[in-house]
């Protein structure tokens, strides 16, 4: 066995391992670490087959971001665990028996298929420059409006979340520019007279 | 035997399945249910990425990058309706969420 399918094994394993514990795991902590280890070793499937900027990107944007907002949603909720485990059981001979049968049809799609008339499969890719730049060229070009609109969708994401979870509380003073920049001298001081011996 | 295409495509079906099977048995949670959606996206992006690696068109792996674009926005988004929603109910248990009777 090669040194790549030695790795290809360990990756896919241990991905695969790791995705059953995030569904089967009590502790939803101990999922989401889970699903972390799940990522990296889908980025290492990815770098085995030489798609070393997507590779990054899943370690950037899931492991980096997506997982961390995870662990912290579920550190920050105080959520009986426990009893959302209930109906695990219950609900178990359904979901097994529905996951064997779409997992069968795929391993009859997936061991019936074949490349059809004239596609050549495994062509090698012009290896001069690197995988990053291949989909730079790509991306930039033909796919550039899409991009753009990746772009909106992730501002569209963060304002929504921004705006789903900013709360205004009473009785809290807050600084507002305008009317500090309003402010004139006479409305800020007050000038007073005071007869001397007398005081205020 | 050499690794080829038909192997990317059965860990990619293994995931996709796992995901799918832990939407059916963790029901009352919707953590676990969003953490179940996000690997279903990532056996589909092992999938596009297969796909276009062994066809020689990077074409595939820029889509990969657009879904992945969205299945941060979605994490992100579902997240933000979560935390909302507990703290008005103080619970995310999924037979709560039942206002809108859908």
């Amino acid at each position: 066995m090669s040194l790549a399918a030695l790795f290809f094994y360990l990756f896919a394993g241990v991905a695969v391992a790791s995705a059953f514990m995030v569904i089967a795991s009590r502790n939803p902590v101990h999922s989401v670490l889970f699903l972390i280890l799940t990522f990296v070793n889908a980025s290492g499937l990815f770098i085995l087959i030489g798609a070393e900027y997507i590779a990054m990107l899943l370690i950037v944007v899931y492991v980096g971001a997506v997982a961390v907002l995870f662990l912290f949603v579920v550190m920050m909720l105080d959520v009986d665990f426990v009893e959302l485990r209930q109906g695990f059981l219950q609900y178990l001979p359904v979901g097994a028996l529905v996951g064997l049968v779409f997992f069968a049809e795929l391993v009859l799609v997936v061991g019936s298929w074949t490349f059809g008339e004239g596609v050549t499969g495994a062509v090698a890719a012009s290896s001069d420059v690197s995988n990053a730049v291949q989909i730079g060229r790509v991306l930039y070009t033909d796919y550039v409006y899409f991009f753009q609109a990746a772009g909106l969708v992730l501002l569209v994401a963060m304002i929504g979340a921004i705006v789903l979870t900013l709360r205004h509380k009473e009785n809290v003073k807050r600084q507002s520019i305008p009317v500090q920049n309003a402010r004139t001298k006479a409305m800020a001081i007050d000038v007073v007279k005071v007869p001397s011996g007398k005081g205020l | 035997m050499a690794i080829g295409l038909p192997h990317y495509l059965t860990v990619a079906a293994i995931l996709f399945t796992l995901g799918t099977l832990g939407i059916f048995l963790n029901r009352k949670n919707v953590i676990v249910i969003l953490m179940s959606v996000e690997l279903i996206l990532l056996a589909v992006n092992i999938n596009l990425v297969a796909f276009s690696v062994f066809l020689g068109n990077i074409t595939g792996q820029v889509f990969a990058l657009f879904v992945l674009t969205v299945a941060a926005a979605e994490a992100a988004i579902g997240l933000a309706i979560l935390v909302v929603f507990y703290r008005n109910r103080g619970s995310i248990a999924v037979e709560d969420i039942n206002t809108m009777k859908g």
